[in-house]
């Protein structure tokens, strides 16, 4: 909570309130009155033991979980907005872009196709039907493309691409409906150190343009790129702060660090 | 009143029949995502197994001992199917864990393929089965108000199936395997359990039962080639409404079918009724879209 | 590139099906032509089916329901015309002395083809919303899409009165006014029909070319993805959900003209679920599959069933069974076959020539 009003102190401008919020499946009771906001061009790491509810949170931010109590306030263009009774595809209209664990692209349609989807603002039968890309979207994928370094693969199907390059691939599907807030779901799990390293630039790279919330087991990973984390521990917020500072909690050392 | 009770009795005559046709379909669909139309078949040939030993009896034993065939009738008609289902698994539903449309397709054809068989080999015309004389009474509760005792008998067979499958699942060793490959089938494995085999046995005592089901069905009806395809349907919404893999939902499933849809028909037609708890199928799924005991996955995609 | 090519070759294909189908009458005997006329609205039916199952992955068992409700809109039309202002014969035999209300609107031709198509889009719209919207998916919509199907087959044959009961609807004279039985006018319902199925299929190519077309095989690969991709999957399921059931209301209205029956039969659970292996056979997620599927079942079907019928039952049994374990793709991904042969035998010296490249003098193979 100190950490909390500290950041709130330094004037950091929020996209994203988390406030007070529990989320509950029949009597089990997975978050309890979680509170924390993301701010602008931030990358915040979620840790925690596993079933500490770090998944279910980045769910109910997407519209995945319904919450059970508290607000989930999305500070986007069209003000501020409670996303927690929001549709998933209204949520993700809004700004919010989801990539969940597994790689999971559209086996059917080709990279390209992928990102043609993923970069197209309108997304009405009728705008599908007859509206084509326009020039300056077809430059930006284009760009992405170069940037996940799948350009001259890009009239494949997904299945010819190794693990990695399905997870950037899906990154860059993300970046393609320029996001204001990106959720990742354990990003470089079953990554090489190399495949790592290189999505961990990508991130930097990303966070200029919008704010990212990873969950993640890598604590190497974390350190090299996270700016804060929130710790999590059986569905409350352990402590939050920069790896340095949370690293000292004797707390959190016991719970999690510890025992890694 | 008693015309009320009358209704609610045949309500649950008409349950217990789609319960016991049903366990057998839930527990597969939730332990193999797969759908088993041919499913109404494996009534049909426990009703076909019991008309034949029924024949048998006629023909060859004393008319003193007729009534036991009945007997011999539920053991053979479990065990025939049973039988059937476990080489059908092993032959071609095998080849379809997780694909549940596929697999729906592909036994819908081998439904057509016994179908066409019961036709071939029994004729098309609807066969009688004669129920024991012990069962051709009636209980005789107050007035009008009287119980056939053949529908007593099914009422009671069907909960002596829905124990046996509960002793099954959650008091034995293997039911335990059950469970566990229902809920996660490459940990189970892991762990040493043999899930093929699992699946045979499993798939076996779900087609064994739907055998049972036709056995009874003989004593209320005619019975015939496309006995299965009148009865599939019923069954299937059983299970939708209720939940694969769920007993409780099962049971739930069976008597808002069976009760419901007996309810509706009395009050209004045949007809109309089958309109009316369609409706209420889709109005509960509204809620439930995975049915009312479904169990929560975390899965994106399932 | 590939997929240049594979576009190519199915397009050749679609136009000589179109073409060898236009040029029938000039090298079929009448009754032959009559029944391909019956086809083609099944290879109608089939193309719809396709949009919804093969490029969106949703199985529906129940489109025998707007096959029959466009073919029983239309067939009420010719019945009254065929009554010439009396009361249909079997609305006398079931003792209604005065036409039912509902029938009235539908001596008006125009009124009755209207119907014909708005019906079956209304009612899937309906139907549609109310699974789609709630996330009844998968086989949970197959199950109730085949209750559907049921209840239509006894709904029909319940109100005997209204729906000639299991006899359906028949004894038809005339159409627009014209001989029903006429060759003419044989001739022009066939390539009406066929014209219905060109524009169709043009249809359809034009969404499955177009992003519409992509969103749909994405909701196939992963729904819930899509829809965190901010599309409204439930909107486009209910879209294409309306579209083949628009396409089966045509195919049944086309169909009661040139078959002169319409009857529960045709229209309940196993008439629905055959449709599926139209395009299962076919090839489902092609376009023109699912068009040649219908063509060769039915035309394997009228053989059968002309010398021997007992086997038809057997043969479209193993026939599911087989396409869909072995075939999944349909005869149309048969002409993969040869691709994939020889990619196998390249893959296949690959290997043999990089264990050589192991071996000792590494620059003498690598110049290859």
């Amino acid at each position: 909570m100190e950490q909390l009003m500290e950041r709130m102190d330094t004037g950091v401008t929020p996209v994203l309130d988390i406030e007070d919020v529990s989320i509950q499946f029949g009597d089990f009771k997975a978050i309890k009155d979680v509170s924390t906001s993301i701010g602008k061009n931030e990358i915040r790491f979620f840790i925690g033991p596993n079933g500490a509810g770090k998944t279910t949170i980045l769910d109910a931010i997407c519209g995945k979980n319904k919450v059970s109590d508290g607000k989930i306030v999305f500070h986007g263009d069209s003000g501020d907005r409670d996303v927690t009774r929001m549709k998933e595809y209204a949520i993700s209209d809004l700004g919010i872009g989801r990539k969940f664990q597994a790689p999971s692209v559209f086996g059917g349609i080709t990279i390209d196709e992928n990102m043609e989807l993923a970069v197209a603002r309108k997304h009405s039968i009728y705008s599908t039907t007859f509206l084509k890309l326009s020039k300056e979207k077809r430059e930006y994928m284009n760009h992405i493309l170069e940037f996940i370094g799948l350009k001259d693969k890009r009239f494949q199907y997904p299945s010819s691409l190794s693990h990695g390059e399905k997870q950037w691939l899906e990154i860059g599907m993300l970046m393609a409906a320029r996001p204001k807030l990106m959720l990742l779901d354990e990003p470089v799990a079953g990554m090489g150190r190399r495949e790592t390293e290189k999505t961990a630039e990508m991130l930097k790279n990303i966070k200029k343009e919008c704010s990212i919330i990873v969950v993640e087991h890598d604590m190497q990973f974390a350190k090299d790129v996270s700016d804060t984390v929130t710790v999590f521990h059986e569905g409350t917020v352990l402590d939050e702060g920069t790896m340095e500072t949370v690293q000292q909690n004797q707390q959190v050392i016991d719970v999690y660090l510890g025992r890694g | 009143m008693e015309l009320f009770l009358m209704q609610l009795f045949n309500g649950i005559s008409v349950s217990s029949i789609l319960l016991m046709a049903a366990l057998g379909l839930a527990v597969t669909f939730g332990l193999m995502g797969v759908i088993n139309m041919a499913h109404g078949e494996f009534l049909m040939v426990g009703a076909y197994t019991a008309y034949i030993v029924q024949k048998l009896f006629i023909a060859y034993l004393p008319a003193g001992v007729f009534d036991a065939y009945c007997i011999v009738a539920i053991l053979l008609s479990f065990l025939v199917a049973a039988v059937l289902g476990f080489i059908l698994e092993r032959l071609v539903i095998r080849r379809l864990y997780g694909r549940a449309a596929d697999s729906l397709l592909v036994t819908w054809g081998i439904s057509l393929i016994l179908q066409q068989a019961a036709r071939s080999i029994f004729g098309s015309p609807n066969v009688g089965v004669k129920a024991p004389s012990f069962l051709e009474k009636s209980l005789r509760i107050h007035g009008m108000l009287s119980l056939p005792y053949k529908r007593i008998f099914i009422l009671i067979l069907a909960v002596f199936c829905l124990f046996g499958v509960y002793w099954l699942m959650y008091r034995t060793r293997q039911g335990r395997n059950i469970r566990a490959v229902m809920q996660n089938r490459d940990m189970a494995a892991a762990l040493g359990v043999n899930t093929g085999r699992i699946d045979s046995a499993t798939f076996a005592i779900g087609s064994g039962l739907a055998g049972l089901a036709g056995c009874a069905l003989t004593w209320i009806g005619a019975i015939g080639p496309t006995l299965g395809t009148n009865y599939i349907v019923d069954t299937f919404m059983t299970v939708v409404v209720g939940g694969a893999g769920s007993l409780l939902g099962s049971v739930f499933g069976a008597g808002f079918i069976g009760i419901g849809g007996t309810a509706f028909e009395f009050f209004t037609t045949a007809s109309i009724g089958k309109v009316l708890i369609f409706l209420c199928v889709i109005l509960l799924l509204q809620f439930r879209p995975k049915g009312i005991f479904a169990v929560k996955n975390r899965a994106l995609e399932d | 590139m590939k997929t240049m090519k594979k576009i190519k070759g199915t397009t050749i294909l679609a136009a000589v099906i179109f073409l060898l189908l236009a040029a029938l009458p000039f090298y079929m005997p009448m009754f032959r032509v009559s029944l391909f006329g019956k086809y083609m609205c099944f290879a109608i039916i089939a193309l719809g089916l396709d949009m919804i199952w093969g490029y969106t992955g949703i199985l529906s068992l129940g489109h025998g329901v707007y096959f029959g409700l466009g073919a029983y809109c239309m067939a009420m039309y010719l019945k009254l015309e065929a009554a010439g202002g009396n009361l249909p014969d079997f609305m006398s035999w079931s003792g209604l002395d005065r036409l039912p209300a509902a029938w009235v609107p539908f001596g008006n031709p125009v009124f009755a083809v209207a119907m014909a198509v708005a019906v079956p889009v209304l009612l899937a719209v309906i139907i549609g919303y109310l699974t789609f919207t709630n996330k009844i998916r998968g086989v949970y919509f197959s199950i109730l899409s085949q209750a559907m199907a049921m209840i239509m087959g006894t709904l029909l044959i319940g109100s005997q009165a209204f729906t000639g009961g299991s006899n359906g609807l028949t004894d038809f004279k005339t159409i627009f006014g014209q001989d029903i039985h006429a060759p003419v006018t044989k001739i022009v319902m066939f390539y009406v029909t066929l014209l219905v199925l060109v524009l169709l299929f043009a249809l359809c190519r034009f969404l499955t070319g177009r992003r519409v077309g992509k969103v749909l095989i994405a909701i196939r690969d992963g729904e819930n993805r899509a829809g965190f991709a901010g599309y409204n999957t439930a909107n486009y399921k209910v879209f294409v959900y309306a579209l083949s059931a628009f396409m089966a209301g045509i195919a049944g209205a086309l169909y009661v003209g040139q078959v002169g029956i319409i009857s529960p039969a045709e229209v309940g659970v196993v008439p629905s679920v055959e449709m599926i292996i139209w395009v299962a056979i076919g090839g489902k997620g092609t376009l023109i599959g699912p068009v040649l599927g219908a063509l060769a079942v039915n035309s394997l079907k009228t053989t059968a069933s002309e010398n021997f019928p007992e086997l038809w039952s057997y043969f479209i049994g193993v026939l599911f069974v087989v396409v869909i374990l072995w075939l999944p793709g349909g005869v149309i991904s048969l002409k993969e076959i040869p691709g994939k042969i020889r990619a196998k035998l390249r893959l296949h010296r690959e290997e043999t020539s990089s264990a050589e490249e192991k071996i000792p003098d590494k620059t003498a193979v690598r110049s290859k």
